[in-house]
């Protein structure tokens, strides 16, 4: 058991109302920060904190913050992305359907920092169940003198409000959110500017996960010190992972960055290990853009060390034989799960919420799919290998925003680690094609 | 979706006048438009489609957003170029309970793809389509932030999770039957 910066009150009953939120120490770091420091020495505080952004790049937050243009007479912006649509990720859900007050505290200290008069949480649009809850909080908050003008008598003002979106994968990219927050088609804006300069409004604005905000009062309350030497090296401070797929507890578990990957999968106190009894066959650490990891890989580095649930040993070895943190998001693969088919289920995600801006990713994203559908569907030629890899390559770092990356690593990873279940599925489609057919090693079973 | 004749856009113009959101309705507009700075309303759209979709069966007709654009005071086009981005919107007609059922990746570890053609089966409709009795449409979408509990559905603001065997299946088909749709922001104020 490590210790619960985000987690520990979350199964309090009644932890979702501002009266027993507060009497489990809720809204302190609103009253330490407005009453005792400036927004500046805040600041400062989650540099030294090393909280790396939780929304998937892993960006240092305090240096994000730090960026934030302050022209005279100008308003900035503070925008929480809880646009969470990654598949396999459900965490911020989880947390802001629990405990929302966390949200809004970390949402006011935060915009208090940065010298933000009017904040928004852009939700997706299928939580709007989790939007009433919020509005519910904020509402309390309110009439509590926690949000409005002069909160706490401290002379400083903060409207706070919660905005929906209309289901689109591609708003969870901050400038997309941005445009869609503005009420306008999701696409990405080219950066320069960056957001922190002309970002909602034209205005400064920084952008900032679910996560990472609700991590701020701990910050604040404990200093950035503290939060610092919990974790490992770079990666400190504890995250939500949402575990996923074939094992025998899904959920979302807060760990000190650091733990195992192999005791995450198969310890009772986490994922507790494959369900039915079935092998590890792969997993997807990160959220589904990330790479997809064979089972040796994902326990072990190459070089055959323990890999930990940080962000430098998840990426340990590159897209070679490493992944990525990213979102945090931990999707658990049996031996039965076939890899073609993920990989096309994921392709054709990605074509879907393409947004159609660029071109390779507009045009890459489904001829990855078509191709996937065809090679799944035992109509696969010998070339279509080569062609995926050479498309994923040609969409990469081709695009104004992430989401070309996002499509082409998965469809590149799937192949490097799994490239003979793809030669089977082409070599042999009668039997690729029949129900429950999976490709195990050499020899193909077929599940009655 | 846009009018194709000279004649249609005459009717049409003609129905705008008819499209009334109920006094709630109007209500959460109004708050929506006032979260943001003054000579920004459009922003409030994607919040106004959403209460439009719940008032007026489920989906955004011309009309309707017609109506939204006099609402907000700017151009239809502007309405439906964010309509057409966005899956949540349906802009044709649906049934009275949308079963948006999760496709993705994580979802389909634990069987998704399997009740998607089970709810096709049982409902004798495909993709997109709905029951002749107009009571279900099937709408496949893509990650609803629920992984952990999947396979799951989304009918308007509800989440239906681990439907993972028939006879849970079955039972929440028989539990939407005898549901009524309800706006759910009435009762929030």
């Amino acid at each position: 058991m490590g210790i619960k910066i985000l987690t520990e009150h979350i199964n309090v009953p009644g932890i979702e109302t501002l009266e027993v939120y507060r009497k489990h120490g809720g809204y302190r770091s609103v009253e330490k920060a407005l009453k005792t420091m400036t927004p500046d020495e805040v600041v400062e505080e989650v540099k030294t904190s090393g909280l790396r952004g939780r929304g998937g790049a892993g960006f240092p937050a305090g240096m994000k913050w730090s960026f934030l243009a302050k022209p005279e007479g100008v308003p900035r912006y503070l925008v929480c992305n809880a646009d969470e649509s990654e598949p396999g990720t459900f965490k911020d859900r989880y947390f802001m359907e629990k405990t929302p007050h966390s949200l809004i505290e970390g949402m006011i200290t935060s915009s208090y920092a940065l010298g933000a008069n009017t904040s928004y949480i852009y939700i997706r649009g299928e939580l709007m169940f989790v939007l009433r809850i919020l509005e519910k909080a904020i509402a309390e908050a309110y009439a509590a003198g926690l949000l409005g003008k002069n909160i706490l008598g401290s002379g400083y003002d903060l409207d706070l409000h919660v905005a929906p979106g209309g289901g689109a994968y591609i708003c969870g990219e901050e400038t997309a959110l941005l445009e869609s927050l503005e009420g306008k088609r999701g696409n990405p804006r080219n950066k320069p500017p960056f957001p922190a300069v002309k970002g909602l409004f034209a205005s400064p604005t920084v952008v900032n996960n679910v996560e990472t905000i609700a991590s701020v009062p701990w910050i604040v309350n404990n200093t950035g010190a503290e939060y610092a030497k919990i974790g490992v090296g770079r990666s400190t401070g504890t995250k939500l992972f949402s575990c996923s797929g074939n094992i025998n507890k899904p959920g979302v578990y807060e760990i000190e960055l650091g733990v195992p990957v192999e005791e995450f999968i198969y310890s009772d106190e986490y994922c507790g290990g494959i369900w039915k009894g079935k092998q590890l066959k792969a997993v997807v650490p990160g959220g589904s853009s990330v790479p997809i990891l064979p089972a040796n890989l994902i326990t072990k580095t190459a070089a055959g060390e323990d890999r930990l649930m940080t962000y430098e040993s998840l990426s340990d070895g590159g897209f070679v034989s490493g992944s990525m943190l990213g979102s945090g998001a931990f999707i658990v693969f049996d031996e039965d799960q076939c890899i073609v088919r993920n990989t096309w289920n994921y392709a054709r995600f990605y074509h879907h919420e393409s947004c159609g801006q660029c071109s390779p990713c507009r045009e890459g994203t489904g001829w990855m799919e078509k191709v996937l559908h065809r090679i799944e569907y035992g109509h696969g030629h010998q070339q279509d290998i080569d062609l995926l890899v050479s498309v994923a390559k040609q969409i990469e770092g081709n695009t104004i925003c992430p989401l070309g990356d996002a499509a082409a690593w998965p469809v590149a990873s799937a192949i490097r680690h799994f490239r003979d279940e793809f030669e089977w599925h082409i070599k042999h489609p009668k039997e690729a094609i029949l129900p429950g057919a999976v490709y195990r090693g050499q020899v193909a079973t077929i599940e009655a | 979706m846009l009018p194709e004749t000279a004649d249609d856009n005459y009717k049409m113009a003609e129905t705008i006048n008819e499209i009334k959101f109920s006094d709630a309705g109007m209500a959460e507009i109004q708050r929506y438009i006032s979260h943001y700075p003054e000579g920004r309303e459009k922003s409030a759209i994607l919040p106004i489609m959403h209460v439009a979709q719940a008032e007026f069966g489920g989906w955004l007709s011309p009309q309707v957003m017609d109506k939204i654009a006099e609402i907000l005071n700017i151009q239809p086009i502007e309405v439906y170029e964010v309509a057409t981005f966005y899956t949540m919107f349906n802009l044709k007609p649906v049934g009275k309970h949308v079963l948006e059922v999760c496709r993705t990746g994580p979802c389909c570890l634990r069987g998704a793809d399997q009740m998607i053609e089970m709810i096709k089966d049982k409902l004798n409709i495909e993709e997109g389509e709905t029951t002749a009795d107009g009571m279900f449409t099937l709408k496949p979408v893509e990650c609803l932030a629920s992984c952990g509990t999947g396979p799951m559905l989304q009918v308007r603001e509800k989440f239906y999770e681990s439907i993972d065997s028939e006879e849970k299946l079955d039972q929440f088909l028989e539990t939407m039957r005898n549901t009524e749709v309800e706006t759910p922001y009435h009762q929030a104020q």
